[in-house]
Parts: structure tokens; C-alpha cells; sequence
């Protein structure tokens, strides 16, 4: 039996778990229905031309795994930032871990979407803002639609600063030969308010992973949302994340992606926007090497006069691996004096490395300033020379020029400590120790 | 001190050092002179480790250590410095941590501690004043916007920095007005002491009257073609070069 058929067939497994008189298993047939109509996207799609899903296809996923096991957190404290007190929502194998977790309903909420999807007390704002932002026609969406369960729920009330840092924190075990996930988040940022989030997927086995996961993000007015996806799992692991960002007015949203590791990396990443005088943030720092893959597809979608959008992306390719960089920027009729910047760097630091870069700026207002800039190069022989002339070695020089050429993108890590991990996670790559931080 | 003996070096098929010698002794100032692409700036380039050249033939000895096979890095290591005709914009790295950097893997190569923080910036605030460099200045990212004169100056200083034995200074003057002239100036004349050198390679004579050169080369198709006190310089401000390029 093929991956799709196996999910169609565990959907109705699934329904019997779950409550089918409600309005969101409406939500949910209509989904399936979907992923059951388009089924998995092919190279053929050219939004997907460059990204081939295929032999992640042909593992054997196991789509329902057993229940949560033991894992201690001085077995994965390394991958939260342990340095500062943080809300964390943590899920083992797809399944909430409660002893792993510190959510807080004080104030704020940072708890399980499981319960917000069952709990008669969130079901208004389910209603309100679940799958409302989401693509209904892109099926991996869809197929996380049919079976959105487990995940986390943020909503941060109006006016209101969330006290630290939330973490979301996706292990798997590879208590699974091969494992799929779907995770769900739903975050809600109220007028005035603010809240950081660092999410990441890390597999603790050599077994295959598959996660689709999606995010839906609203950001009310002049709220200020924070989002870092750090990426650096290991070979075998797999992650198409789909991020869905709505905002209002004079609301700021950055989302911050650090690709280091995985086998193939797919972020759909998309802005709409919905009042006046708002800022997107797109940042991305991506340095594989090895036969990885990472495919960054963002959209901002400027419907509404005097907005800002930037996007930063930074590349550094090596061995046979390949990034993929296609980002569009739709200013529609109404979004007179939109300003969106894109730019995406890349450098390829061996022959067999690949960049697709595609920027698409499609305007149909005549009052704008858009701008887009790709570049693809080498390092900077002419640099490297005149560093090594400065007793500075190959090695260490090379990696210099990498941290400077990611640095604007660093520079904007609001978290120190966050800020001084991704560092050491980009000097780990490079094989460097480094006398400061940048 | 330095000893180059016959040097050949070529770029893809084009010969362009043919045959070049010349001796270096602690505590001397040379000056090398020639007319654009006489190959004032690959002999330069290729002391420095450079690997765009080949060197065909011949050697460059430092202190009795063939430079030959040894790579930029450790040529720095054991004391060659190159101030560069064009520094290099390094935006993301500060002044500061690319000296400390640097100093620190020097010191690691010669067998050294690092530089403790706190001498480091005692050294970099003595420095810096040396050459009349704003604190503020040393803060910003590594030659990104600075002007010509600023680039220059920032080359000295790291010159200052690292104390090599022998330097080179690539058209030290070019891009620089007056004042700029001076302070650089007075700051290789501050750093030179009886156990360095210092090769000024410059096209005109203009940066001589500040750095007087105990013996001027001229550099001409590849070759020293003529050798001299200080006083060649002004014969050949007075002549021009096509003195030189007439008697050969």
C-alpha cells in the first residue's frame, strides 16, 4: 500500500477516535477529500520543480505511533535553550510529553491543541482562527488539516508581553522503523501584544522521518511576533513546514529559518496581509552540504496600502547538496506605497552544489518600491588572500567570511542566547572555534 | 634578513617577474620604483604567498627558511606582512576581532598564548593613536566604507599590530591627501627599528620624503634595472621613466 492510500485508509481509523458531529470534522472531510483529489505534489507542479518527494515517499511511515516513551530531559536538554527559564509544549513521536512540557495558562495560553480543539471553552476562537488562514487548496496542507490533533496552542491576549521565550519541541524517538508526523500550531498574538517562539523538529534516531507540519500565525493589531524555526536535524529526517501568517495593522512579524541539517527541507512560508502600515520579516540562513536539500517558497502577499516587507536569505552550499529559493511577492492594486525587498545570496562552495533561485515580483499597483536581488558566487578569493596574509588560516579565514556573509541575518536574533546557539551551530558546521562571537 | 635570487613567476602563460634579486638586511628601508605593470605589485604579492602566481624559477629566503612552499598564513606567521594596494571590505567582521583574530593565530603558530583581553586592548588603544585612529573606527566592520586614506591607515595600523620583520608596502601613498600622508608616515618611521625592513613600493617619489629609503630599485619589465641611494628617486621624479625604458 502507497503513503497515500495508507493515510486515506487510517482517516477513517482516525474518525473513529474523534468526535464526527462537530463543525471541524466538516473541516477535516473536506480536507481529506482534497489530499485525496491532488495527492502528494510531483515535480510536475511547478511549485515544486525543484523538490522531489518521491523516495521519502517509499519508506513505510507508520502514521499512528505508540505511545509516548521514556525520554529524559538531560537526554535532549541540548536542544532547548537550557540557558534561560522558557515555556516549552514538547512532543515525543508526534505525541504530547507532559513531563517534558511547562505550559502556563496564566495570563496566557501555551498549551496543547489537542485540548483547544476538544474543549468547549476554546471552541469560539478554534472557529474563529483554526484553518482560517491556512491554504485549503495545497494538499499537504489539507492532509495536515484531516488530521490536526496534536500541536501547540499560544494565544496571548491583548496587551500583553509573554515573560519568556516559548519552545516548541518535536522529538522523534525511532521507537518507529519509519516514522510520520503532522504537527499543528496555532498561535495568536493579541493587539499590542509580543511573543518570541523557537520551534524545532529533531529526530534522536537514525530512522526516517517525515513531519508535515503546519503553522497558522495571527498577529492582531501592533502586535509584535518573533518566530525562529531552527532546522539542523539529522539525515534521515525529513520536514515540509507550512507557515501561514495573517496580519493586521502595524503588526510585526519576523520568521526567522535556520536550515543546517535534514535530508530535504521544504518551507512554504506565507504573509497576507490585512491593515495598513505592517512589516513582514522573512530571514533564512541555510548551510548544508552532503546530498542535503533545502527548498525555501515564501509569499508575501502586499493587499493593503503601506506595508513593508523584507526578506533576507542566506546560502552556503556544499558538497552535492542543493537549496532552492523561489519567493514571491504579489503587491496587489489596492497596496499603493508598499515597499518589499527581497534579496537572496548564495555562495556554492564545491562544483557538485546546486542553487535554484527564483525571485517573482508580480505588481499590479503603480506607487510601489519592490526590489529583488539574487547572487550567486564563490567565496571571495581576493578576502581569503588577504586574511591568510594576516596570519589567518585557510580554515578559520573561510569560516570568517561565511559568519560575515550570514551576519545581517544573525544580527537579527532578538534572544542572545539564542543568537550565541545558532554561532556555535554554524562554527560546528564550518569545523571552527572562533576567539569571539559576531 | 630577506633574499630574493632569481625569481621567475608567471600568471597562466604570461612571464612577469624574469629573473628578480634583491637583499633585504635588518634595519634597512628599500624602496622599489617602476612605471605601471612593471611588476612592482606581484613581487609584492607573490612574497606574500599568493598562489594566482607561479613562480617558475628561483627563491625567496627569509631569515635562511626557503618561503617557497609555505602558504600565506604561515608566511605571516613567521613575519612577512603585506600592506595591500586595495585592502579588502569585510562587512560583518569589526577592526577589532579581525586583529584579535589574526594576533591570536599568529601567537598560536609560534608556539604562544593568546593575547589576554585586556592587553589586547591596551595594545590596540596604543596603536591606534599611533596612526590617529578614532576608537569608533575600530568598532566597524573591516575596511567596509571606509575611504582610501582610512583603508591605508588601517593597513599601518594593523602593521602596528602584528610587528612583522619584513613589510611591504603596495602603493601606501595612493589615496592619500597630505595629512593622511603624514600620519601614515610617521607611523612606519615610529614602527621601524634595527631588527625590520620595510620595502616601500611606490610609483612616485612623493611618499619618499616622508619614508627615506637607505637603497631605491627600479623595477622595469619584470627586472631591477637599476639600483641606488635615495637620491635615484629624485633623478627619476625628474626624468620620468622613460629614461628608464629608453636605456632598455
Amino acid at each position: 500500500m502507497d503513503l497515500k492510500e495508507k493515510l486515506l485508509s487510517s482517516f477513517m481509523a482516525f474518525e473513529e477516535r474523534i468526535d464526527v458531529h462537530s463543525e471541524l470534522h466538516d473541516v477535516r472531510t473536506e480536507a481529506i477529500k482534497n489530499f485525496e483529489n491532488k495527492g502528494f505534489p510531483t515535480k510536475k507542479e511547478e511549485a515544486w520543480k525543484y523538490t522531489s518527494l518521491n523516495a521519502i515517499l517509499k519508506n513505510d511511515f507508520t502514521v499512528f505511533p505508540k505511545a509516548e516513551s521514556n525520554i529524559q530531559y538531560s537526554d535532549v536538554k541540548k536542544y532547548f535553550l537550557h540557558e534561560i527559564d522558557t515555556y516549552k509544549v514538547v512532543f515525543i513521536d508526534g505525541v504530547f510529553s507532559s513531563h517534558l512540557s511547562s505550559t502556563t495558562h496564566e495570563g496566557i495560553d501555551v498549551c496543547l491543541m489537542a485540548s483547544a480543539l476538544t474543549k468547549p471553552k476554546y471552541k469560539m476562537i478554534i472557529d474563529a482562527y483554526f484553518n482560517q488562514i491556512a491554504k485549503k487548496d495545497d494538499s499537504l496542507t489539507s492532509l495536515n488539516t484531516a488530521f490536526a490533533n496534536e500541536g501547540a496552542y499560544i494565544n496571548i491576549p491583548k496587551s500583553k508581553v509573554a515573560d519568556k521565550p516559548i519552545e516548541i519541541m518535536y522529538f522523534s524517538t525511532g521507537n518507529e522503523a519509519a516514522l510520520m508526523v503532522q504537527p499543528r500550531n496555532l498561535v495568536i498574538v493579541g493587539e499590542n501584544s509580543h511573543v518570541q517562539i523557537i520551534e524545532r523538529h529533531q529526530s534522536l534516531s537514525e530512522n526516517p522521518v517525515l513531519t508535515n507540519s503546519v503553522t497558522e500565525i495571527f498577529a492582531q493589531k501592533r502586535a509584535i511576533v518573533d518566530y525562529y524555526k531552527i532546522q539542523n536535524d539529522n539525515l534521515q529526517a525529513n520536514l515540509i513546514d507550512n507557515t501561514y501568517v495573517s496580519q493586521k495593522q502595524e503588526s510585526h512579524v519576523s520568521v526567522h529559518t535556520f536550515s543546517f541539517g535534514g535530508n530535504l527541507t521544504r518551507n512554504n512560508l506565507n504573509f497576507y496581509h490585512f491593515g495598513e502600515r505592517l512589516t513582514s520579516t522573512l530571514n533564512g540562513i541555510t548551510i548544508i552540504g552532503e546530498k542535503q536539500h533545502v527548498d525555501h517558497y515564501t509569499l508575501v502577499n502586499h493587499a493593503t496600502p503601506n506595508c513593508e516587507s523584507f526578506q533576507d536569505y542566506k546560502g552556503i552550499f556544499s558538497d552535492r547538496s542543493t537549496g532552492v529559493f523561489n519567493g514571491k511577492v504579489f503587491v496587489e492594486k489596492e497596496a499603493q506605497k508598499t515597499n518589499a525587498f527581497q534579496k537572496s545570496n548564495n555562495i556554492l562552495l564545491s562544483d557538485k552544489a546546486t542553487i535554484n533561485a527564483k525571485p517573482q515580483l508580480e505588481i499590479f499597483a503603480d506607487d510601489v518600491k519592490c526590489s529583488h536581488g539574487c547572487t550567486i558566487g564563490q567565496l571571495d578569493e581576493t578576502a581569503m588572500f588577504y586574511m591568510q596574509q594576516r596570519g589567518i588560516p585557510k580554515k578559520e579565514a573561510k569560516a570568517l567570511l561565511m559568519y560575515a556573509f550570514s551576519n545581517a541575518v544573525i544580527e537579527n536574533i532578538k534572544i542572545p542566547e539564542l543568537k550565541q546557539r545558532i554561532t556555535t551551530i554554524i562554527a560546528n558546521k564550518l569545523g571552527v572555534k572562533l576567539g569571539f562571537d559576531l | 634578513m630577506l633574499s630574493i635570487k632569481n625569481l621567475h613567476a608567471s600568471i597562466g602563460d604570461k612571464e612577469i617577474l624574469k629573473g628578480i634579486n634583491l637583499e633585504v638586511k635588518a634595519g634597512e628601508i628599500h624602496a622599489i620604483m617602476g612605471p605601471n605593470g612593471a611588476g612592482k605589485s606581484t613581487l609584492a604579492s607573490i612574497i606574500a604567498g599568493n598562489e594566482n602566481y607561479e613562480v617558475t624559477e628561483g627563491e625567496i629566503v627569509l631569515d635562511g627558511e626557503d618561503l617557497g612552499e609555505l602558504a600565506p598564513e604561515e608566511r605571516a606567521h613567521k613575519g612577512v606582512f603585506l600592506s595591500f594596494q586595495y585592502p579588502v571590505e569585510i562587512p560583518g567582521v569589526s577592526v577589532t576581532n579581525f586583529m584579535r583574530t589574526a594576533i591570536n593565530e599568529t601567537r598560536k603558530a609560534n608556539g604562544q598564548e593568546e593575547m589576554p583581553a585586556n592587553e589586547m586592548l591596551k595594545v590596540i588603544r596604543e596603536k591606534s593613536e599611533l596612526l590617529e585612529i578614532d576608537r569608533k573606527f575600530l568598532s566597524r566592520s573591516l575596511n567596509e566604507g571606509f575611504s582610501g586614506g582610512e583603508k591605508k591607515r588601517n593597513e599601518i595600523f594593523q602593521m602596528a599590530m602584528l610587528e612583522p620583520k619584513i613589510a611591504i608596502l603596495d602603493e601606501t601613498d595612493s589615496g592619500l591627501d597630505i595629512d593622511a600622508l603624514r600620519i601614515v608616515a610617521n607611523g612606519v618611521n615610529k614602527l621601524k627599528n634595527d631588527k625590520n625592513a620595510i620595502v616601500v613600493i611606490t610609483h612616485y617619489q612623493r611618499l619618499l620624503d616622508y619614508i627615506v629609503p637607505d637603497f631605491v630599485h627600479v623595477l622595469y619589465n619584470g627586472k631591477i634595472v637599476k639600483s641606488g641611494g635615495k637620491e635615484l628617486a629624485h633623478e627619476l621624479e625628474e626624468k620620468g621613466y622613460d629614461w628608464i625604458k629608453a636605456e632598455n
